[in-house]
């Protein structure tokens, strides 16, 4: 019976459905690094601040964010609002999935810019001082451009990692690429669907790999 | 007339006292060089004129502009933002690492401050980077990035980024110090070259022999203080000061050893 499932697979039909469960994973993928890159310049900023409060609560931030598995946080934002907060219904699922992914990925990505700007010698910012830069000047003409370069490979690899995290978003049922390829592997009483999903994943994250390996490369005109 | 005038200036790392009561002036298109052993405040003493460490107390006064304007507490209170702006671009500095930016060619290094700090048209800026890349002896370089430069190349690109912003007055914070013997005369003769157009300069050096020939004035300093201060002839020569001969024998010694 199983194998009969096997054989019998309509890929004409599962590849529909898929593609359409692939694209609330890419839809995730895309919001989530929209919102978290930025995010995490802003919180690695914010953890280099001279106050010590605001150091204290990032800190804090990034440890719950790093030290708590994501499929509970994502639980947490969707299941809080109700549950602990009184709230009269639960926020959109998608949207759930979104805060819980961009805040997550925003502390990784916090700690690789705060590696990346302390990675970029004194002596540019004082040459920049000393010619006069303002502030905004030397970050956006001096130290981004360095950073970038430094954290490039770190971010590809957290941006892989995003890619294939997306499928925990089937914990609160949103139906993205996994969660739609277990349905049919049950309803059709095959792994089949799941290894489909699997090429989906390897495929896009090729794609990833390639993109990255290209900005390396433009980059690499200096050293 | 006096392009800069320190007075009294002291730099304290909390209790520790790396400058104590520092006094000197500089002409205008005079050379003076600063010497001593490491660890004497040279460095410190420069990167406080030059606004990049805070001084404790005293008073810096460049091109006739305050830096200092008071003591609050027992700390320096410094002029307005507007004030400081203004000495800064009367100033330019030559670091020991040369601080290139690594990821512009070396024509943006030395257009990028007079275009968006200045805002000089960018073919103007170009125009006057590559007088100074000739100069330099560089013009060939202008489309290459540091990286691919030798360390007297990279020094003699940053003189080249420092002068493009006319300063009044340029200051040397050991030039050649990360350079090799042989590459240390390519920038020693740039300095020169800009001591005989009357660039009025400081330089904190190692190089004795070069202290001595390019300079008007010499200052030794040791221990946070200036020990002495008189002309090449008279500090290299016949100095009377204890402490000056044996900084001065210790390092004719050193040089004679590593010769052999």
């Amino acid at each position: 019976m199983y194998l009969k499932g096997a054989i019998n697979l309509d890929l004409t039909k599962l590849l529909p459905i898929l593609a359409e469960g692939f694209l609330v994973s890419i839809k995730i993928f895309g919001l989530t690094l929209l919102f978290s890159i930025p995010l995490g310049f802003v919180v690695s900023a914010l953890k280099m601040c001279k106050i010590p409060p605001i150091r204290w609560i990032i800190n804090a931030y990034i440890l719950i964010m790093r030290g708590t598995p994501l499929i509970l946080q994502i639980m947490f934002i969707y299941f809080a609002p109700t549950m602990l907060f009184k709230a009269d219904a639960p926020p959109d699922r998608f949207w759930a999935v979104i805060v819980a992914f961009s805040i997550n990925y925003a502390a990784y990505f916090a700690e690789i810019f705060r590696g990346g700007i302390q990675a970029v010698p004194k002596g540019q910012f004082e040459a920049a001082q000393i010619l006069g830069f303002s502030k905004m000047q030397t970050f956006f003409k001096i130290t981004l451009p360095q950073v970038i370069k430094t954290v490039l490979p770190s971010i590809g690899n957290e941006v892989i990692t995003l890619v294939k995290d997306t499928s925990l978003a089937q914990v609160i049922a949103v139906s993205e690429l996994f969660a739609l390829a277990k349905k049919q592997a049950s309803t059709q009483f095959s792994v089949m669907p799941l290894f489909v999903a699997g090429v989906f994943y390897f495929v896009f994250n090729w794609l990833v790999t390639v993109l990255f390996d290209l900005g390396e490369k433009k980059l690499s005109y200096y050293k | 007339m006096a392009m800069l005038e320190v007075r009294n200036l002291r730099k304290c790392y909390g209790d520790l006292e790396v400058i104590s009561d520092i006094s000197f002036d500089v002409n205008e298109g005079e050379v003076l060089s600063v010497i001593g052993p490491s660890g004497s405040g040279k460095s410190t003493m420069l990167r406080c004129i030059n606004q990049l460490e805070r001084i404790t107390s005293g008073t810096v006064c460049v091109c006739g502009e305050n830096m200092i304007t008071g003591e609050k507490n027992g700390e320096a209170v410094y002029a307005s933002a507007d004030v400081l702006k203004k000495i800064r671009r009367n100033v330019g500095l030559v670091f020991q690492n040369f601080n290139l930016f690594p990821h512009f060619s070396v024509l943006r290094n030395i257009t990028e401050a007079p275009v968006s700090v200045l805002k000089i048209p960018r073919e103007k800026a170009e125009e006057k980077a590559m007088e100074l890349l000739g100069k330099m002896g560089l013009a060939d370089k202008a489309k290459s990035y540091p990286c691919e430069l030798s360390g007297g190349q990279q020094q003699r690109v940053s003189i080249a980024r420092a002068l493009a912003l006319s300063p009044q007055m340029l200051f040397f914070d050991e030039p050649t110090s990360a350079l090799d013997p042989e590459l240390t005369g390519e920038i020693l003769a740039v300095i020169k070259e800009l001591a005989a157009e009357k660039m009025t300069m400081v330089i904190v050096t190692h190089e004795m022999a070069f202290a001595r020939d390019v300079s008007d004035r010499v200052i030794f300093m040791d221990g946070g203080v200036i020990v002495e201060e008189g002309a090449p002839s008279e500090l290299f020569g016949n100095t009377k000061n204890e402490r000056t001969k044996q900084f001065l024998k210790r390092y004719s010694e050193n040089t004679f050893k590593e010769d052999k």
